[in-house]
C-alpha cells in the first residue's frame, strides 16, 4: 500500500501545474483546460483519502466534482463560442470591452 | 521472488488471451470483409471476389499486402504528429475494449466488476481517432466528415447506453460474466424480456460503428470518405481494422446482454442420453458442423477448377475437425465442455448479429444527417428513457407484488410501444416543416456548413 | 501487490508529464490531446486506488465527453493566427513564482503537522463491491446533492444550447 502522502504530493503537483496554466496562458480555452486539471487534482486527493478511510464518501464527492466540471465546461465553452463569433479572438488580453 | 512468480502466473492466462486476440483479430477482420463482399454480391445477384484464391479466399491477404506496400502520403500542412496518432488511437481503443469481453466462460482477459461500463467507456474514446484524424488532414471535407461522425457517435452512445441500462436493471450487475449468469438463473435471454431495449441497442450500435444506413460520414458518394479521405495505405488499414473490431465488440456486447452470451438455447432442457451424462441438445453443435462438412464435400466435385475442389474438400475437413473437437469436449471435464461449447455458441450468435449488420447495409437507404440526429435525440432517447422507467416498474411489480416475470414486463412493453407509436405520429406531423430544430442547430452550426 | 505500486508511479509520472506538456503547447489541439492523456492517467490512479466505478466514470464522462466537447470547440475556433501568437502573457514569471510559493506553503503545512495526522491503518479489503457501495451512498445519504447535480446539469445543458445557437436570423 502506497502511503497517502504520495497521493497528496501528486495532487499538489497537478494543482500547481493547473494554477500556472490558468495564470500564464493567454488562450482562454487552455485556461479552461487548466481549470479542469485543477479539478482532477482535487479528485485524486478525494479518492486517495476515501481509500484510506475505507468509505465511499470521497468517491461520491468526486463524482459530483466531475458532474460539476462537465456543467462548467459546457457553459464556459458556449460563452467562448459566442464571444468568438462576435470578436474573432480567444485571447484573454483582448477581452477588455468592459475595462475602464 | 515467490511473490513475483505468483503475480506472473496470475497474469499469464490473461496475457495469453490478449496475445491471441491481437494476433487473430486483423485476420478475422479481413475475412469478415470478405464475407461482407460475398454477402453483398449474392444479395445483388452476382458472385463477388472469385479470382484471388479459390472463391476469393485469399482476397484479404492480397488486400493487406497491397495496403502495406502502398506509398505513404501525408497531405501538405497536415499536423504530422496527430496525423500519425489518430489511427493509432482508433485501433488501440478498439483492441482495449476486448479486455472485458467474454468469448465463452473461459476466455476473458479481465472479468471487471464494471466490465460493461468499461467497454462502453473505452469505445467512446474512439471518437478521438475520428475527430483528430479529420482535423489533422488539413482538408475541409475531412473536418466536416469528422465532425459529423463524432456528433453521430456521441448522440447514439447516449441512446445505446440507456438501452443497456434497462438490461442492467434485470441483471443486477455490471460484470459481463454475472449478466450471463443472471440470464442462466432467470432461464430466459434478456431479449425476450426487453425487446425494445434490444431494438434501441441494435439501431444505436449500427450508428456507433458508422455502418449503413448511418454511414453518411464515410460513404463514398457523400463526402468522399469523410475523415478517412486523406488516409491511404497502412494508416487506412488501421482505421478499417478499428471499424471492424468495433463491429465485433458491439456484436459481442449485444450477444452477452441480450442473447445469453455463451449459453446454449433452451438451457433448461437438460435431458440426457440414457446412460451417459451428455445432454441431448449438446450434440447440436457437432451435428451442425458435420452437416456443414457434408455440404462442403458435396460441393467439392462440382467445382470447375482442381484447386477449388481441393479447397472445398479442405474446408470440409476443417469442419469435421471442429465437429470432432466439439464431440470430444463433451466427454471432458465440465470446464472444458463449457469452455468449448460456450465459445461455439458465442461465436455463432456474434456471427448472426454481424450478418444482420451486413443485411441492413445492403437493404436500407442511407439516412441524411439531420434525419439521423433527429432519430437519435427525438426518438431513440425518449424511447430508451421510457423503457428504463418501464423496466423499473416491472421489477417493482416482480419483487414487491410477486408477479410472474414475463407478466410484469408486458405493461412495460405495451407502454413503450404506445410511446413509440405516439412519437412516430408526432414526427410525421412536423417532418414537413423547415429544418430549424434545435437538435440540428446547436453545436452543429458549423457542421452543416452551407446546408439548408 | 507490487504491480499495483509500480502502476501508481507510472500513472503519476504520466499525469505530471502530460500536464506539464499541456500548459506549454503552442498548438491548442496538442494541448487538448495531452489533457486527455492526463485524464486517462488519473483514471488509472483511480483504478489503482480500487475505485473502479470512478475509473469508468472518469473515462466515460471526463475523457470521453468533456474533452470531446473541448476538441469540438477548438476545431470551431481554430485560427491560424493562433499558432504564431504569443503563448504566455506578460506575467508568467510572477505566476510561476506564485505557484511555487503555494506549493511550498502546502508542503510546509503538511510537514509541520505530520505528527498530528491520525491516519488509521488502511483496510486491506473493502467490504462491498465498489459500484454497489457508491450507488448505496449516492441514493441514500447524498440524495439531495444528487438531485441538485441533475438540475445543475439540466441548467448547464440549456445554457450551452442557448449560448451555442446562432442569433435568430
Amino acid at each position: 500500500m502506497i502511503p497517502v502522502s504520495h497521493y497528496l504530493f501528486l495532487s499538489l503537483v497537478l494543482f500547481a501545474v493547473g494554477v500556472v496554466g490558468v495564470l500564464t496562458r493567454r488562450n482562454v480555452i487552455i485556461m479552461l483546460m487548466s481549470i479542469e486539471l485543477i479539478l482532477n487534482a482535487v479528485n485524486i486527493n478525494l479518492v486517495a483519502f476515501s481509500r484510506l478511510y475505507g468509505s465511499v464518501d470521497g468517491q461520491v464527492f468526486a463524482i459530483f466534482v466531475i458532474a460539476d466540471a462537465a456543467a462548467e465546461a459546457a457553459v464556459g465553452l458556449g460563452i467562448i463560442l459566442a464571444f468568438f463569433r462576435n470578436r474573432k479572438t480567444i485571447h484573454a488580453d483582448e477581452m477588455h470591452l468592459l475595462k475602464w | 521472488m515467490h511473490a513475483f512468480l505468483q503475480s506472473v502466473s496470475a497474469i499469464a492466462m490473461p496475457v495469453l488471451c490478449a496475445v491471441v486476440i491481437v494476433l487473430v483479430l486483423p485476420l478475422l477482420a479481413g475475412y469478415i470483409v470478405l464475407v461482407e463482399r460475398k454477402v453483398m454480391a449474392h444479395m445483388q445477384a452476382r458472385l463477388g471476389p472469385m479470382r484471388v484464391g479459390p472463391h476469393g479466399l485469399l482476397q484479404p491477404i492480397a488486400d493487406a499486402l497491397k495496403l502495406v506496400l502502398k506509398e505513404d502520403v501525408i497531405p501538405m500542412n497536415a499536423d504530422r504528429m496527430i496525423f500519425w496518432f489518430a489511427p493509432v488511437i482508433s485501433v488501440t481503443v478498439a483492441l482495449v475494449a476486448y479486455s472485458a469481453l467474454p468469448i465463452g466462460p473461459a476466455f476473458q482477459i479481465a472479468d471487471l466488476n464494471v466490465g460493461l461500463l468499461f467497454i462502453v467507456a473505452v469505445s467512446s474514446l474512439g471518437i478521438y481517432g475520428i475527430v483528430l484524424g479529420g482535423w489533422s488532414s488539413n482538408s475541409h471535407y475531412s473536418l466536416l466528415g469528422a465532425m459529423r461522425s463524432a456528433a453521430q457517435l456521441v448522440s447514439y452512445e447516449v441512446a445505446g447506453g440507456l438501452a443497456l441500462v434497462s438490461v442492467l436493471l434485470l441483471a443486477g450487475s455490471l460484470s459481463m460474466k454475472e449478466i450471463v449468469q443472471a440470464q442462466l438463473d432467470q432461464g430466459v435471454w434478456f431479449v425476450f424480456y426487453v425487446p425494445f431495449g434490444f431494438f434501441i441497442y441494435l439501431v444505436a450500435s449500427i450508428a456507433e460503428t458508422n455502418r449503413a444506413p448511418f454511414d453518411l460520414p464515410e460513404a463514398d458518394s457523400e463526402i468522399v470518405a469523410g475523415y478517412m479521405t486523406e488516409y491511404s495505405g497502412f494508416r487506412w488499414a488501421l482505421y478499417f481494422l478499428a471499424e471492424y473490431a468495433n463491429v465485433i465488440i458491439v456484436a459481442g456486447v449485444a450477444t452477452t446482454l441480450f442473447f445469453g452470451g455463451w449459453l446454449r438455447p433452451l438451457t433448461r432442457y437438460r435431458d440426457h442420453f440414457p446412460g451417459t451424462s451428455v445432454e441431448l441438445l449438446d450434440v447440436v453443435p457437432t451435428l451442425a458442423m458435420i452437416a456443414l462438412a457434408v455440404y462442403c464435400f458435396r460441393l467439392a466435385p462440382e467445382q470447375p477448377v482442381r484447386v477449388q475442389k481441393r479447397v472445398m474438400a479442405a474446408a470440409g475437413v476443417k469442419c469435421l475437425l471442429f465437429a470432432a473437437i466439439l464431440l470430444a469436449s463433451l466427454f471432458g471435464s465440465d470446464a472444458v465442455r463449457q469452455g468449448v461449447h460456450g465459445a461455439f455458441w458465442f461465436l455463432v450468435k456474434v456471427g448472426a448479429y454481424i450478418y444482420c449488420f451486413m443485411w441492413f447495409r445492403f437493404s436500407f437507404p442511407r439516412y441524411r444527417f439531420d434525419q439521423l440526429m433527429r432519430l437519435s435525440w427525438q426518438f431513440l432517447i425518449p424511447l430508451a428513457l421510457v423503457n428504463v422507467i418501464g423496466v423499473g416498474v416491472a421489477i417493482v411489480l416482480r419483487e414487491k407484488w410477486d408477479w410472474n416475470p414475463f407478466l410484469s414486463l408486458v405493461p412495460t412493453t405495451l407502454a413503450t410501444l404506445g410511446f413509440a407509436a405516439w412519437l412516430t405520429a408526432e414526427e410525421s406531423d412536423f417532418s414537413d416543416e423547415a429544418e430549424g430544430s434545435a437538435a440540428g442547430d446547436a453545436g452543429e452550426a458549423a457542421v452543416n456548413g452551407g446546408g439548408e | 501487490m507490487v504491480l499495483a505500486n509500480i502502476l501508481f508511479y507510472f500513472f503519476a509520472l504520466l499525469a505530471v508529464g502530460s500536464s506539464a506538456l499541456m500548459i506549454t503547447r503552442k498548438n491548442i489541439v496538442h494541448a487538448a490531446v495531452f489533457l486527455v492523456t492526463t485524464l486517462l492517467a488519473t483514471a488509472g490512479i483511480f483504478l489503482q486506488l480500487e475505485a473502479e466505478f470512478l475509473f469508468v466514470v472518469q473515462i466515460l464522462v471526463y475523457a470521453g465527453g468533456i474533452m470531446v466537447l473541448f476538441v469540438f470547440v477548438i476545431m470551431l475556433v481554430n485560427l491560424d493566427i493562433e499558432m504564431r501568437a504569443v503563448r504566455f502573457n506578460g506575467q508568467w514569471k510572477v505566476a510561476g513564482a506564485l505557484a511555487f510559493v503555494l506549493a511550498m506553503q502546502v508542503l510546509t503545512a503538511l510537514w509541520a503537522g505530520r505528527k498530528t495526522f491520525h491516519l488509521p491503518a488502511p483496510p486491506t479489503a473493502l467490504a462491498a463491491k465498489n459500484t454497489e457501495a457508491v450507488a448505496d451512498a449516492l441514493f441514500s445519504h447524498f440524495m439531495l446533492a444528487f438531485e441538485v447535480a441533475s438540475i445543475l446539469l439540466l441548467v448547464a445543458m440549456i445554457g450551452a444550447v442557448v449560448m451555442g445557437k446562432r442569433s435568430a436570423e
